[in-house]
């Protein structure tokens, strides 16, 4: 599949390919993507907003430039900003891939790290050279400040373009508590919700703190995706309940908002709302007990996302898929075409 | 009233302009009330020393009018408050003063004018649209203030910059208004009426201020607008549905 390499989150070239129940591959314009929902489905996103948790910045015992990129915290309360578990690159931008990146100096417990104008401590190694978890200094408002005026989002190297806030924060962005962009929800806007309603569909989200994507380090990515925690709003439990009492279909926007469904979910199908934290993945072997459909981007083989798609789709439809796809000249990443599997 | 039986308890707010005037005044009746309010305003000195004044409010320096600014003060106001419930477009630019005619005013100070009084706004509120259309699903409601003027509406010499910026805004809100019903987002265009703020008496510095409104008056008035303008729910109710497990309204 093709890399994107523009930051349009709604391009009008954009395609959609939907596998229907019955295995059918059909090939549509990504606009018409309601033209597929059902009265009484119920479309889930993740209104997460994406942090600005590239920081540039000194290992201050050795002098050395770095790369710190946020990638995990406790929990969603916003006064939980202290603590971080965070990857630390070798300098370079976004031009650079991270796999060719000088190696960062080796961080140690009690090291300490200047971004711009916030200060942080080593707290501890996370069973990786590069994987630490962070402290800040600071309370959280002067935390969030020095995020909001020195963090960049989390580059590509794929892109033309760096990317600002503006680029990666989807029309729903609420908490900013992303690592990187719920890209799914890139095709969401006001218009294609109201789309929904017309439908006679509902809208509703969750809010999941999406990791990072890929580190750069084949060994670190063999982690991925690291526990997420989420929130399920209590009126986003309440229309699933509705939903499946009238017959309607759950579908995911994306693969985050499977993982917290997914965790939340009791035994029998019912969905827990409140806090948790989403560990594990998914995979063929895992039984869907929420989610019936998912609207995702384009995903290659041998990634988590791909591994995810096999919870809703048997091999040998999802290597079609796979091959349609290339066909077609379909694009992949973040800012990439679609797929909707029903 | 009880703190937590006021229909501001638990609500989280954002009011830019907020050292001074009316907005000042906006951030200690809402933080009275018992409301979590995050305040923007330009100069960094100030918005410390408000902070500092009114425990509990979270202060967060930006300019609406710069561009570059929206995103930092947008991601502020989320993060620290954990969503958004209200959203209080009060920070304004009056323009040179003394007020010029709209023929002698400068196209640069006119595009000022408009940059604070019409682009901040609408660029800080489509910022944070997700969060506040969030809010209105979870039941809280959510609605957006645009603080106007009554120069929207009437044509007084010398009030061409500010007068037309701020019709702007008033339509804009209107729109915004019919747009966003079916998601469950308010939005008011409100003329707080002449008050004895620091912006008054540039526009006009002879005025008598005995007869002017007080700002905190105004703020009042507001804030009932506002909760008109939300769902009759209970402290129990909106806390329940509230985003996160936060030690902040505990």
């Amino acid at each position: 599949m093709i890399a994107t390499d523009s930051a349009v989150q709604r391009p009008t070239d954009a395609k959609l390919l939907v596998v229907d129940s019955q295995r059918n591959l059909i090939h549509v314009p990504r606009t018409a993507f309601v033209e597929f929902l059902r009265p009484n489905d119920l479309v889930i996103a993740n209104d997460a907003a994406t942090l600005p948790a590239s920081l540039s910045g000194v290992h201050q015992q050795t002098g050395k430039s770095v790369e710190v990129r946020l990638a995990g915290r406790h929990s969603l309360d916003p006064l939980d900003v202290k603590h971080f578990r965070a990857i630390v690159f070798g300098e370079g931008d976004f031009h650079l891939r991270t796999e060719d990146r000088p190696v960062p100096p080796t961080p140690h417990a009690g090291d300490t790290l200047q971004l711009g104008p916030l200060h942080a401590t080593v707290e501890e190694l996370l069973g990786y050279p590069r994987l630490v978890s962070l402290l800040f200094d600071g309370n959280a408002d002067q935390i969030w400040a020095g995020l909001a005026s020195h963090g960049k989002p989390i580059q590509y190297s794929h892109m033309q373009t760096s990317l600002e806030l503006w680029d990666v924060w989807t029309r729903i962005a609420g908490p900013p508590v992303a690592f990187e962009p719920p890209s799914a929800s890139f095709i969401l806007d006001w218009h294609v919700l109201g789309g929904i309603r017309e439908h006679r569909a509902s809208f509703a989200t969750i809010t999941h703190a999406a990791g990072i994507s890929s580190t750069g380090d084949e060994y670190l990515d063999r982690f991925l995706p690291f526990d997420e925690p989420y929130h399920i709003p209590i009126a986003t439990a309440k229309t699933v309940e509705s939903t499946r009492r009238r017959g309607g279909r759950v579908i995911a926007v994306g693969t985050t908002v499977v993982r917290a469904l997914e965790a939340a979910a009791t035994d029998d199908g019912h969905l827990q709302s409140g806090d948790g934290v989403a560990k594990g993945k998914i995979g063929p072997a895992t039984r869907l007990r929420v989610v019936d459909a998912i609207l995702s981007g384009t995903h290659e083989p041998g990634t988590s996302h791909y591994e995810l798609l096999r919870a809703f789709l048997e091999d040998s439809t999802l290597e079609r898929a796979t091959s349609e796809l290339i066909t077609h000249h379909y694009k992949t990443h973040e800012f990439g075409d679609s797929v909707l599997i029903l | 009233m009880t703190a937590s039986s006021d229909p501001f308890s638990d609500l989280r707010v954002a009011i830019t302009g907020g050292t001074s005037g009316l907005g000042l005044a906006l951030v200690r009746e809402l933080v009275n009330r018992g409301a979590r309010v995050a305040f923007v305003a330009r100069t960094r000195e100030r918005v410390e020393q408000v902070a500092r004044e009114i425990p509990g409010a979270h202060g967060i320096v930006g300019d609406v009018s710069v561009k570059e600014d929206i995103y930092p003060i947008a991601i502020q106001i989320t993060g620290e408050l954990g969503g958004l419930d209200v959203l209080i477009n009060n920070a304004s630019d009056l323009g040179p003063t003394p007020l010029p005619m709209l023929s002698d005013t400068e196209c640069e100070d006119l595009e000022h004018v408009f940059a604070t009084n019409v682009f901040g706004p609408f660029r800080l509120t489509k910022a944070l649209m997700g969060a506040l259309a969030a809010s209105a699903r979870e039941g809280r409601g959510a609605v957006v203030l645009n603080v106007t003027s009554d120069a929207a509406v009437n044509a007084y010499p010398g009030w061409g910059s500010y007068g037309s910026s701020k019709a702007a805004l008033h339509h804009m809100s209107r729109i915004w208004n019919e747009e966003h019903a079916s998601e469950g987002v308010r939005f008011l265009s409100l003329d707080p009426g002449d008050m004895d703020t620091p912006m008054h008496t540039a526009a006009i510095p002879d005025a008598d201020p005995a007869t002017l409104k007080r700002p905190e008056q105004s703020a009042h008035e507001f804030a009932e607008a506002i909760t008109e303008a939300l769902p009759q729910i209970t402290w129990m109710e909106r806390h329940d549905s509230h985003g996160f497990s936060s030690s902040a309204s505990n």
